[in-house]
């Protein structure tokens, strides 16, 4: 766990938040979460303009075993999906920081960044 | 939680283990995907000693099988061979699935984890009236090498008999207490050897040397899936009978006067509304999983066992449906109605489907 990026945000179920420099917020997966799942072969992604509420589950992504619901770090309204995992959901595996990311939103309260576990206390999460 | 004798060589592969039936088992040891391929396509080795395994002593052992298994033994007790078969209860419920090898004049009979309490008791229970003694053999673990390349592997580790070679399909042998059998549950050549577990580690280890990959039970469920191949507990239950569970082929009344358990409440079953194991094809984008409930022109189902075909590269399940199907249904998944393809359950004969 020690790859983890610095400039992300965490919920314990494995979700991470990552502010952009135009204010936008990427969401996706830890690298520990798809270890967990494994091979993952499906992903059903939020609608663009969808509002979405923090801890509440927006997306869903299947492995080979199970699926699984996605809580979003954040709240806000979804202004892009990766159109990439539609057809490539393995990416989520090879890439979860960079090309494996879920959705976008523009954030409706930035202040929900402060409930989110840093990269550290996140890796303490992983190792219980 | 019960541990198999390759327990510390799984941790060692790296293997993720979970608990199946309170047993400490792998999962996968990478990718499951990757495993999958590796059975189909050179030869993979599992470690199944989580399976329960009886031998009995006793005369009239044929007398008892006969009482006791839905398919006839005489098919086999005269050759070195293995019949798969169920286990019922008098209203013809299935118990389990098994299978009994018979070779040197000795039988072995292999069945599930989950039910080893059961069948134990309800082994003994019957085998008291023939003066047959069943030995549950804890002290047996199960290697299965499966794979277009897994018999040329195994011919490769010195202590297998040359003898082994020359197993068709569904044949077997002892040597000594160790029983080699071309049987598996992946829908590929291979065998199974059921073998003393003091013997398993060194097997285990040469057949890894030989270039045999390990594979995890997650492959080995998607393998059996391919395969159309019913897993105990997710395609039947002791509430369900044969016919609705794509076991027909394995009753067997040919001989007017084999009274076996379970018989009678067969007899009154009207096969013709019976509802059916189908195999289904997602034909959308998604994954079915057990318990998807199904609708087709005459009828509804639900989805028994379902996942993602790394061969075929869809989703395919095994579901329970009422008569009268055609080629195509609706699965509802997650609120959304989708469209599957009714097909065989032998996934694999069919190579890829798309319409």
């Amino acid at each position: 766990m020690s790859d983890i990026p610095g400039d992300l945000k965490f919920l314990s179920s494995h979700e991470w938040a990552r502010v952009e420099s135009d204010g936008t917020i990427t969401i996706g997966i830890s690298d520990h979460a798809q270890d967990l799942l494994g091979d993952i072969v499906f992903v059903e992604l939020p609608e663009i303009g969808q509002s979405v509420d923090a801890e509440n589950d927006t997306a869903i992504v299947e492995s080979v075993k199970a699926a699984s619901d996605i809580y979003s770090p954040l709240s806000g309204e979804v202004i892009e999906v990766n159109s990439l995992l539609e057809d490539q959901p393995e990416i989520i595996n090879s890439s979860p920081y960079e090309d494996g990311w879920f959705y976008k939103l523009t954030p409706s309260d930035l202040g929900e960044l402060d409930n989110l576990l840093s990269p550290e206390d996140y890796s303490e999460v992983c190792e219980d | 939680m019960n541990k198999t004798p390759l327990n510390k060589s799984h941790i060692e592969l790296g293997a993720k283990m979970v608990n199946f039936s309170n047993w400490e088992m792998p999962i996968s040891y990478s990718s499951l995907i990757e495993e999958h391929n590796v059975v189909r396509n050179t030869a993979g080795i599992f470690d199944v000693s989580h399976m329960s395994v009886f031998d009995f002593d006793g005369f009239n052992q044929v007398a008892f099988f006969e009482k006791i298994f839905a398919n006839d033994i005489k098919k086999i007790y005269k050759d070195n061979k293995a019949i798969y078969g169920a286990l019922l209860n008098e209203k013809g419920g299935i118990l389990d699935d098994l299978i009994i090898y018979h070779a040197n004049n000795k039988f072995r009979l292999v069945s599930n984890c989950s039910t080893r309490e059961q069948n134990k008791q309800w082994l003994e229970k019957y085998a008291v009236e023939f003066g047959v003694k069943v030995m549950e053999r804890s002290d047996m673990g199960i290697l299965a090498i499966q794979g277009p390349d897994a018999l040329n592997k195994i011919m490769e580790i010195k202590e297998i008999d040359a003898q082994v070679n020359t197993l068709k399909s569904f044949g077997c042998m002892f040597e000594g207490d160790k029983l080699y059998a071309r049987t598996g549950y992946t829908g590929e050549d291979g065998l199974e050897l059921i073998v003393p577990t003091q013997d398993i580690n060194h097997l285990w280890d040469q057949a890894l040397e030989l270039g045999c990959t390990p594979i995890g039970l997650g492959a080995r469920d998607t393998l059996r899936l391919e395969a159309g191949l019913n897993l105990y507990g997710n395609d039947m239950t002791i509430n369900n009978h044969p016919y609705e569970s794509n076991l027909g082929w394995t009753i067997d009344m040919s001989d007017e006067n084999r009274e076996f358990i379970g018989k009678n409440a067969l007899l009154s079953i009207d096969q013709s509304k019976s509802q059916k194991i189908v195999g289904i094809i997602l034909q959308d984008k998604g994954v079915l999983r057990s318990g998807y409930e199904i609708t087709h022109e005459q009828g509804k189902g639900v989805v028994l066992s379902g996942s993602y075909s790394p061969t075929l590269q869809s989703s395919i399940g095994l579901a329970r449906v009422d008569q009268g199907y055609k080629e195509n249904g609706k699965v509802m998944i997650r609120n959304k109605v989708l469209n599957i393809d009714f097909v065989s359950p032998r996934f694999l004969g069919q190579g890829k489907i798309s319409s």
